[in-house]
């Protein structure tokens, strides 16, 4: 069972989401702020962090950063709606999901699985290194190399990368990629996709200005290639 | 830095289309326009009473002077033919009885005399008749002065007009003298008729001037006339556009109070009342503010015990069978109502985030046949219930989470409060000079809603049954559904077929291409 790190303020919720996981079998660890939060990861060593945006003192987007500046931990952030503008902050900031507060634990622990869960591969018969240009993907040992130097992605921007080039140059819709890549309900957030793109973008793109691998076609989607 | 929920003007990541504020009024141009073809206008009225005064004072002034230069004119040419013709009479001495030779050249001496012009001269003597001229009888003396004639012995006048000519004709009786004071007429009456066509022209002259010197005059009053609108008009115009653009919402629209007359009074009341108004107005909307955030903070501070709440309902369920009977219903009424309470928080949440402008529409190119399949897909109503006529290749841009919540609603509804089976219908329409529309239908197969709920039907917490339980949703659906559909640029409408059943009509303007068009 998958060990979850919760970084929560409010001791309520820290309580009852700590409870409702721990009932499913999850190992728990809460924190009531950022910085203790920060201090039980190299501990703890979580195979996962779920975190609240609005913390006093460090707040969230900021525990976000330092945590993408050294691991490739998923994070999935605890928001509420209507914060639309945190959302975007938090994703940029390199979360891979987001639930929406308030929740039912069944709902935080589909997302706790996405998150987790490995993209299964529909083609088991092809090989396990391919290359594009200048990357190279490993599907078995999931990491991506880009001129030889392997390269940090965060959980939810490997699984879009492998999703997409599974398929060169064939186009997907947001919607698509959120049920495939997030296993999201149909109505969610498509600007999910837009921020995982862009940090996506950012590291594996030479100018991420003019993208050459991931391709935008306007009022359609997304689509890897040609390169 | 994170400070709590953000307010701010709806974003829109489409081309809206523009301010949909109905107009008022116009452009000044129409305004102008509109002024000058006003058939009855300030203007038109002030214009035309001015030349009335203008003309009736002008036209009575010359008639006026033209009645009286005329009669002067016309008085002296009569008195000195009247005098001249009498004077003649006299010094000439008619024997009687009365003889034809020898009279017509007594006549004709005197018609040599006339003044101021030539006279024709007849005689009348019993029945005998002789004149100066070619004709013994005159055609223009009328009975009414011969009778005259004979009454007055000092001789009378008459003006008479014939085939348009203008003549004077005089008639003296003769008389002698029976004693030294007793006068007898002597039966020969003396007739003078002459022309007076160059009085005439004098008259025409005259009336010519009057008439010419009316005519500019009236013109003249125009300038003035012009003037006076405009004083008044300009103010009026003025006091127009400034409530026009009070109507339009800048309550903050004054009037320049020019002098003290009426105007500046009307100005300055206009001012006041705005000033009140625009009071008012500010301290309604500040309370309608203060209720917005009472209501936003509010949900915002229950989202969090419920968020608590929420993530341990499953542990109560999942232990209330081992509880005793009592306290197990207990657990599993905290539980349920728990659950409901959240999702009354949530659309509070979405309705204030509405009120607050801060809804956010994130629009993407569906294609919108799939969407609502993928709805009902998601909502489990794929079991025949719910039957559709999606055709396919209809590309939108929409907010897909927001369109799904609009969808969802609508189905929902139309199955707890309608019946099944429940039609989701979807076209597209073409609206000159509009945008083409997409119209989505869901019809239900129940009685139909009662004409008395239809305009409340989008009302916040409104139960169209009086005795529906709460149990059927927070109340807030139909006004969030509205409010969503708004945010895309679209109306719903609410109706009855003829045959009984519900009809919600969602129409939003299409700003996409169709695909492969």
């Amino acid at each position: 069972m998958p060990r979850v790190l919760l970084i929560e303020d409010d001791p309520a919720v820290r309580e009852g989401v700590e409870l409702g996981l721990r009932r499913r079998g999850h190992e728990v660890r809460a924190a009531a702020t950022g910085e203790a939060g920060l201090a039980a990861l190299a501990e703890f060593r979580p195979d996962l962090l779920l975190l609240d945006l609005m913390l006093p003192g460090m707040n969230g987007v900021q525990v976000c950063r330092q945590v993408r500046e050294r691991s490739q931990l998923p994070i999935i952030m605890l928001t509420a709606r209507g914060d639309d503008f945190d959302v975007v902050i938090g994703l940029e900031a390199g979360a891979d999901d987001y639930i929406v507060k308030p929740a039912r634990t069944e709902v935080i622990e589909a997302r706790i699985r996405a998150v987790l869960r490995r993209l299964d591969d529909g083609n088991p018969g092809r090989p396990a290194i391919e290359v594009y240009g200048a990357l190279t993907v490993d599907r078995v040992g999931l990491t991506v190399a880009k001129a030889g130097r392997p390269l940090a992605l965060a959980p939810s921007e490997l699984k879009l990368l492998l999703h997409l080039c599974a398929a060169p140059e064939q186009v997907f819709s947001r919607q698509q990629l959120l049920e495939h890549v997030w296993e999201h309900s149909y109505h969610a957030d498509a600007r999910l996709v837009d921020a995982c793109v862009a940090r996506l973008r950012g590291k594996i793109e030479d100018e991420p200005g003019s993208p050459r691998y991931v391709q935008t076609l306007r009022g359609f989607g997304y689509r890897f290639g040609p390169l | 830095m994170i400070t709590g929920p953000r307010r701010g003007r709806p974003r829109r990541h489409d081309d809206g289309n523009g301010d949909g504020d109905e107009r008022h009024g116009g452009t000044p141009a129409e305004e102008r326009s509109r002024s000058r073809v006003r058939a009855f206008g300030l203007r038109t009225r002030l214009l035309l009473a001015f030349l009335l005064v203008a003309a009736v004072s002008a036209g009575t002034t010359a008639a006026l002077t033209y009645r009286e230069a005329r009669n002067a004119l016309l008085e002296t040419a009569q008195d000195t033919a009247v005098t001249s013709f009498r004077d003649q009479v006299q010094q000439t001495g008619f024997s009687l009885p009365v003889r034809r030779e020898g009279l017509e050249e007594v006549l004709r001496d005197i018609a040599r005399k006339g003044k101021p012009h030539p006279w024709v001269v007849f005689a009348e003597y019993g029945s005998l008749r002789a004149s100066s001229g070619e004709n013994p009888v005159s055609t223009v003396i009328t009975p009414e002065l011969r009778r005259a004639a004979t009454a007055d012995p000092h001789g009378s006048f008459e003006r008479v007009v014939k085939d348009g000519v203008p003549y004077l004709t005089i008639a003296m009786p003769t008389v002698f003298r029976a004693s030294a004071s007793t006068v007898l007429p002597s039966g020969l009456v003396l007739y003078a008729v002459m022309r007076m066509t160059d009085e005439q022209l004098n008259v025409d002259a005259l009336l010519t001037a009057a008439r010419d010197g009316a005519l500019p005059g009236l013109v003249v009053a125009l300038i003035p006339a012009l003037l006076a609108a405009r004083s008044v008009l300009r103010p009026v115009r003025e006091l127009s556009r400034a409530a026009r653009s009070m109507g339009s919402g800048r309550l903050d629209t004054r009037i320049p109070v020019r002098g003290s007359d009426e105007l500046a009074d009307l100005a300055r009341t206009f001012n006041e009342s705005a000033a009140q108004l625009e009071r008012s107005v500010r301290e309604l909307r500040e309370a309608e503010e203060r209720a917005r955030r009472f209501a936003s903070d509010v949900s915002h501070e229950l989202r969090t015990p419920l968020a608590g709440m929420l993530a341990v309902t499953e542990v109560l369920d999942e232990d209330a069978d081992d509880l005793d009977a009592d306290t197990a219903r207990a657990v599993r009424l905290v539980s349920a109502e728990t659950g409901k309470l959240a999702v009354l928080v949530e659309d509070l949440m979405e309705i204030s985030r509405f009120d607050a402008r801060a809804a956010e529409l994130n629009t993407d190119e569906v294609d919108v046949a799939e969407a609502i399949g993928k709805t009902l897909q998601h909502r489990h109503w794929t079991d025949g219930r719910v039957r559709v006529e999606l055709p396919g290749g209809i590309r939108a841009r929409l907010d897909p989470r927001r369109f799904d919540v609009v969808v969802a609603n609508l189905v929902g509804n139309a199955l707890r409060h309608g019946g099944a089976p429940v039609m989701v219908r979807l076209r597209t329409e073409e609206r000159p000079p509009g945008p083409p529309v997409l119209v989505t239908e869901v019809v239900d197969s129940g009685p139909g809603i009662r004409p008395e709920s239809l305009p409340h039907i989008f009302d916040r917490f409104y139960k169209a049954d009086a005795a529906r339980t709460r149990s059927a949703g927070s109340g807030l659906g139909l006004a969030i559904t509205q409010e969503n559909v708004k945010l895309h640029g679209g109306t719903i409408h609410a109706g009855n077929l003829p045959g009984g059943g519900a009809v919600f009509t969602v129409e939003i303007p299409l700003q996409a291409e169709e695909a492969g068009g």
